[in-house]
């Protein structure tokens, strides 16, 4: 019979180890449900995730990735730092929408006048709109003590309706033939997050995540807010003897996690996305968190879990079209990924062994 | 002589890597109080585990009342008439006393007839209970008679107790002994583990002392010298720490009138403290857990924060300062929670240190961590209070209870704080690292700085402080000089009995 | 603006209707975290139950039999979540929202196909005399059995949580699991049981919505009821009686948002469909200065140690 041991101390080899056995295990049984729906498991595994790197039509597929991974990995790193102190936001989407529709009408208010601040302008309204939805279960927590992860849901679903509300009145385009949905962002040049580097996919997210992932390494590793972060997620108690206070971990994390979520929004609808409408969301802020628990909270994880979900995504939808794979199929698999890195996860703290059993 | 009611022969059970027990016997008669004596780790507690049925001897053999007794598991030992109170209770603190009984009986009667048991059984005995308070809200002397009426309930005829004074005051413990006494004339065994010898040479008849797993003697208390049995207990002489005369200096912390509600449903609120603890001092807070000593610890930590000038550290008021200014100033605290409290258990020993350090060791610049200065720190600590660890990288909940409190207590004596204020700070922890924590002590004080004391236990606080006080539902008692404070004194200043009666024998 | 065309015994009756499901998933989640774990994946549960309801029922002809594997779908996924927290011992807020994720994603692969049928009907338990009542008769006695079932189990459930032996044991586990264990108690094997009530509860609520109270099947129809009833839980103080009340409450609400959309109330729809959120966050709110009342152990992983 199986028994738990824990080790005295958490095992860093499978600290790297269980990500990739998650991989693994949710490859093969995604195979087994792709074969239970018809269709040729490993062919089905191959164009999820070699089709997009290495095939004949790469070119076009890899720029995707960045363009998808973007926003994951921004929010991703937000959420991270709020989960290693215990801090839980589930109302990343709700941010990402917020933010961007506080940037889109930042844009559609100084529409059509073309000057070199709107954007920055843009990106800060983003960042502030996020910041401020995620203030609100931030301000609830610390004064009330209100559990964050209801009311940041919440406020998800009230986000959508704002979004909505807005596709068909404040922000809708005049010149739209009545068609819900806002003026296409990216024909207005001072308002487009545009690539940077033709063809590539890499818009000014990319770099927003990249330089997130940056700043997320050097706090937590090298910075004292970073520390208390880690500490307040380890013994709570130590973190408040420390003098951590709890009040301004969490303004921080809600603050930050919003703001990344909100920019993460902002670049998605002046870029890829580019109009305001009803279905603008896409589900980043709840894939994010997978991603967060796939790179193991830690910035340099999050970097390549969000490059994976991002391959997931693509292949998906070429794997869609091509073998008539069902988009929800995907979903199921993003949702198993994490389902195995949790399961997984208790071998970095506990040892598993064979004991035969004891009196009681 | 009366009957023997347990034997025990050759018992042995050994864990990997450590021998917990090895090669026991003891007898235990009809209507005996049996102490069973050892240092921590000595083997007690496995002992008393395998004659509860809750771990399987690997050899030996038990015979209960001449028949051949291996229980597979507590409910057997209990139906065979053996009954156990623990020294950490197993109680339901939202529920009520009724209710934790019944959780911790086979077959409860109902809750009304259980409640008039309950009833009839604590009067009898002299621990009067309320069968529908709330756990939550009784005394630790209180909480502990919840245990121990569920045991008398079955009709045990060997009773275990384990460490059952540590939670009580002087004047509880004689009432707890009444019981006792009431219980083994009418043919009821105790076994009665603790290391407190003048309560064995007060109340028991027989006393087996286990050291290292091994039974190294047997005496009957009255007879024997308590400095003989500690020397037992331990192997070699003791060494009583050396206090050296000191001059006393400034005030430099002081409580003034203060009082703060409790920060959560179960706690303590205090009560109108007033101390003062001067330079080259160590002050004595004495009292059974629960009484406030974590709250007093918090409020001096700045976890809790009170009215400016309720608190004072060298004439100035830091009742508003949080633990980060507290530090830079020079007041350090060790709490007495180590895994969790005092330290991070995931986090390696650098980390630790960094967690109290970073102000007075300058680990810190901007911000910015300096993960070289912590590590030299950490190893300091290491070398200098002796703290078996493979190296600083280590996680903290991978040391020995000694060992990580050497390294918490370490920690802060090495920051060369003016008034230090600790926890219980040499609980589990085994006799050869207390014996240096304390010393280190006292070797602050001698050194100038005002130390504050908090500890259950009366013993190490009468060998190292110069005052005493008395912590008792969230009040203090004035403190007094320690030369020549008695049993009697200490036990009034810590409460009495808390109105508990005594048995109706 | 036509506020007459709302008839009061429609809207009471409807009222009713709607608060089943919640109160359905409610009473399962409340006994789950009186056992001392949070399990956020109630949405992912109801929507698989819906889901799995819509699907047997279509298939069988029989929209009994397909309540019946709506609950044992829930239960069976909540299988996953309790070999993941209570073996894995892995993180309960992550588990849950993983068991979120992987529902919604399982049910709208399972769903393909299901769009736009219509499930076989469901009687209405027209209850002689009672029913003929005026307006109370209209309002409480001609609902289908489900609605009754929901307030009877609410009523078992609190008699056994206060009164019975399991329930006793129950409660001790959620408040100290430690101790419970001490005593003897087979603390996984206990939780494990409510977790899989709470799933076929939270199971049966989903099939509730896709089989009565909609009745179709959409991706997503759940649409967040799964998180309101975990909020209902906290609203509640973990009573089972309290639980109604809020059901009732919130079932309220919705309804009555929908029929001023109806009845063209000068209010956007979009703030009328937010106001059932919003309520929510404010009930949350009043009803954090009461956290003392919450199961000692919830959400705390158990290990036991030799």
């Amino acid at each position: 019979m199986l028994r738990l041991e824990k080790r005295p101390q958490p095992s860093r080899l499978w600290t790297y180890l269980t990500p990739v056995l998650a991989v693994v295990l949710t490859m093969l049984c995604g195979g087994l449900l792709f074969s239970f729906l018809g269709k040729d498991p490993v062919l089905a595994i191959r164009t999820i995730f070699w089709e997009p790197l290495f095939s004949e039509f790469a070119f076009y597929y890899r720029p995707q990735l960045l363009v998808k991974g973007a926003p994951l990995v921004l929010i991703a790193i937000g959420l991270s730092l709020g989960f290693k102190a215990g801090i839980w936001n589930i109302g990343a989407e709700g941010q990402y929408i917020i933010g961007a529709l506080c940037g889109a009408g930042v844009a559609l208010a100084f529409y059509p006048m073309e000057a070199a601040f709107i954007f920055p302008l843009m990106v800060l309204a983003g960042g502030l709109g996020g910041w401020a939805w995620a203030m609100i279960p931030a301000f609830l927590k610390v004064r009330f003590g209100t559990n964050e992860i209801l009311v940041s849901l919440m406020l998800v679903y009230v986000a959508e309706q704002l979004l909505a509300s807005m596709s068909l009145g404040l922000l809708k385009n005049p010149q739209g033939f009545g068609f819900p949905g806002s003026r296409n962002l990216q024909q207005y040049p001072s308002a487009h997050n545009a690539e940077l580097i033709a063809g590539t996919g890499m818009h000014w997210g990319v770099v927003a995540a990249l330089i997130a992932v940056i700043f997320a390494y050097v706090l937590l590793n090298r910075h004292m807010q970073g520390f208390y972060i880690r500490l307040t997620g380890d013994a709570p108690r130590a973190a408040r003897f420390a003098g951590v206070s709890p009040t301004r971990l969490v303004l921080f994390c809600l603050g930050v996690s919003g703001a990344l979520a909100g920019l993460a929004g902002l670049f998605e609808v002046a870029g890829p996305s580019g109009v305001v409408s009803i279905d603008f969301n896409a589900g980043y802020g709840f894939t994010a968190i997978i991603v967060a628990f796939l790179g193991r909270l830690h910035p340099v994880g999050i970097l390549m879990a969000g490059g994976l979900m991002a391959l997931t995504y693509v292949g998906g939808d070429i794997a869609q079209s091509k073998l008539g794979l069902p988009k929800a199929a995907i979903q199921l698999f993003q949702g198993m990924l994490l389902f195995f890195l949790l399961a997984v996860d208790l071998t970095t703290n506990y040892r598993i062994r064979l004991r035969r059993k004891e009196a009681s | 002589m009366s009957e023997i009611l347990l034997q025990i022969e050759g018992l042995a059970k050994a864990y990997p890597g450590v021998v917990a027990n090895a090669d026991v016997s003891l007898t235990i008669r009809k209507g005996e109080v049996h102490a069973l004596l050892g240092e921590n780790g000595a083997g007690k507690s496995t002992l008393v585990k395998m004659i509860y049925g809750l771990v399987k001897p690997d050899s030996g053999q038990m015979v209960l009342r001449g028949a051949p007794y291996a229980p597979a598991q507590p409910r057997a030992a209990r139906a065979a008439g053996v009954a156990m109170v623990f020294q950490h209770f197993s109680l339901f603190d939202a529920l009520d006393v009724a209710e934790n009984i019944a959780l911790g009986m086979e077959t409860p009667p109902p809750m009304r007839s259980l409640a008039q048991q309950i009833r009839q059984v604590s009067e009898t005995y002299g621990l009067p209970l309320d069968p529908y308070r709330t756990v939550g809200e009784l005394s630790a002397g209180e909480r502990q008679r919840v245990e121990i009426i569920r045991c008398l309930l079955q009709s045990p005829q060997l009773l275990i107790m384990d460490e059952p004074t540590s939670v009580l005051t002087p004047q509880e413990v004689e009432i707890l002994f009444e019981t006792l006494r009431k219980l083994t004339a009418e043919g009821v065994a105790i076994l009665y583990i603790s290391h407190k010898l003048e309560e064995i040479r007060a109340l028991c008849d027989a006393a087996t002392i286990l050291r290292q797993g091994r039974n190294v003697g047997t005496c009957v208390p009255a007879q024997t010298q308590a400095r003989d049995m500690a020397e037992m207990m331990v192997g070699s002489t003791l060494h009583t720490p050396a206090r050296s005369p000191r001059t006393m200096g400034d005030v430099l912390l002081a409580l003034n009138n203060l009082s703060r509600p409790s920060a959560s449903a179960f706690g303590t609120a205090l009560k109108n403290i007033t101390l003062s603890v001067q330079a080259g001092e160590v002050l004595g807070i004495g009292g059974v857990a629960g009484n406030g000593q974590d709250e007093l610890l918090a409020v001096l930590s700045g976890e809790l924060l009170t009215p400016a000038d309720a608190v004072q550290f060298m004439g100035q008021p830091i009742g508003q300062a949080t633990p980060q200014a507290r530090r830079r100033l020079g007041l350090l605290c060790a709490p007495e929670e180590r895994l969790g409290h005092a330290a991070a258990p995931d986090m390696s020993l650098v980390e630790n240190a960094l967690l109290t350090g970073v102000q007075r060791k300058g680990l810190a610049s901007r911000g910015f961590l300096k993960w070289g200065a912590a590590r030299r720190f950490a190893e300091d600590i290491i070398a200098r209070f002796d703290v078996r660890t493979p190296g600083p990288d280590v996680a903290a909940r991978a040391l020995s209870g000694g060992n990580l409190q050497k390294f918490v207590i370490g920690r802060e004596v090495m920051q060369a704080p003016k008034v230090l204020v600790v926890n219980q700070p040499t609980w589990g922890v085994d006799a050869a690292a207390a014996a240096a924590i304390r010393q280190a002590l006292l070797d602050l004080a001698a050194g100038g700085a005002a130390v504050l004391v908090i500890s259950q236990d009366l013993d190490e606080l009468m060998e190292i402080s110069d005052r005493f006080a008395a912590l008792n539902e969230g009040r203090l008692s004035p403190a007094k000089p320690t030369t020549g404070l008695s049993v009697d004194e200490i036990g009034l200043m810590m409460g009495g009995a808390h109105g508990m009666e005594v048995a109706h024998v | 603006m036509d506020l007459s065309a709302i008839n009061p015994t429609l809207l009471l009756a409807s009222l009713m209707v709607a608060a089943t499901p919640l109160l359905l998933a409610a009473i399962g989640e409340l006994v789950v975290e009186r056992a001392g774990v949070l399990n956020l994946g109630v949405e992912g549960m109801m929507i698989t139950g819906a889901i799995c309801g819509f699907a047997i029922a279509v298939n069988t002809g029989s929209p009994i039999l397909g309540l019946v594997a709506a609950a044992l779908g829930g239960a069976v996924l909540s299988l996953l979540f309790a070999a993941l927290t209570q073996y894995a011992l892995a993180n309960q807020v992550a588990s849950g929202l993983a068991l979120t994720l992987f529902g919604l994603g399982l049910s709208a692969l399972i769903g393909q196909g299901y769009q736009g049928i219509k499930p076989p009907s469901f009687p209405k338990a027209d209850i002689p005399l009672l029913s003929d009542i005026p307006f109370l008769g209209g309002v409480l006695f001609r609902h289908d059995f489900v609605v009754y079932l929901a307030i009877a189990l609410t009523a078992v459930v609190w008699w056994v949580l206060k009164y019975s032996r399991i329930g006793l044991v129950l409660r001790a586990v959620g408040e100290n699991h430690d101790a419970a264990h001490a005593l003897g108690y087979k603390v996984v094997r206990i939780r494990v049981a409510a977790i899989c009530f709470g799933g076929a509860c939270a199971g049966l609520g989903g099939a509730y919505i896709s089989l009565i109270r909609v009745p179709q099947w959409t991706e997503g129809m759940t649409a967040g009821i799964g998180w309101i009833a975990l909020a209902l839980v906290v609203f509640a103080s973990w009573k089972p009686w309290r639980a109604m009340l809020g059901a009732y409450l919130f079932g309220g609400i919705t309804v009555l948002q929908l029929n001023l959309q109806a009845a063209g109330v000068a209010i956007p729809v979009e703030y009328l469909a937010m106001s059932p959120y919003l309520i929510t966050i404010i009930v949350l709110v009043i009803m954090s200065a009461d956290k003392s009342r919450a199961p000692a152990a919830l959400g705390r992983s158990f290990h036991a140690s030799q």
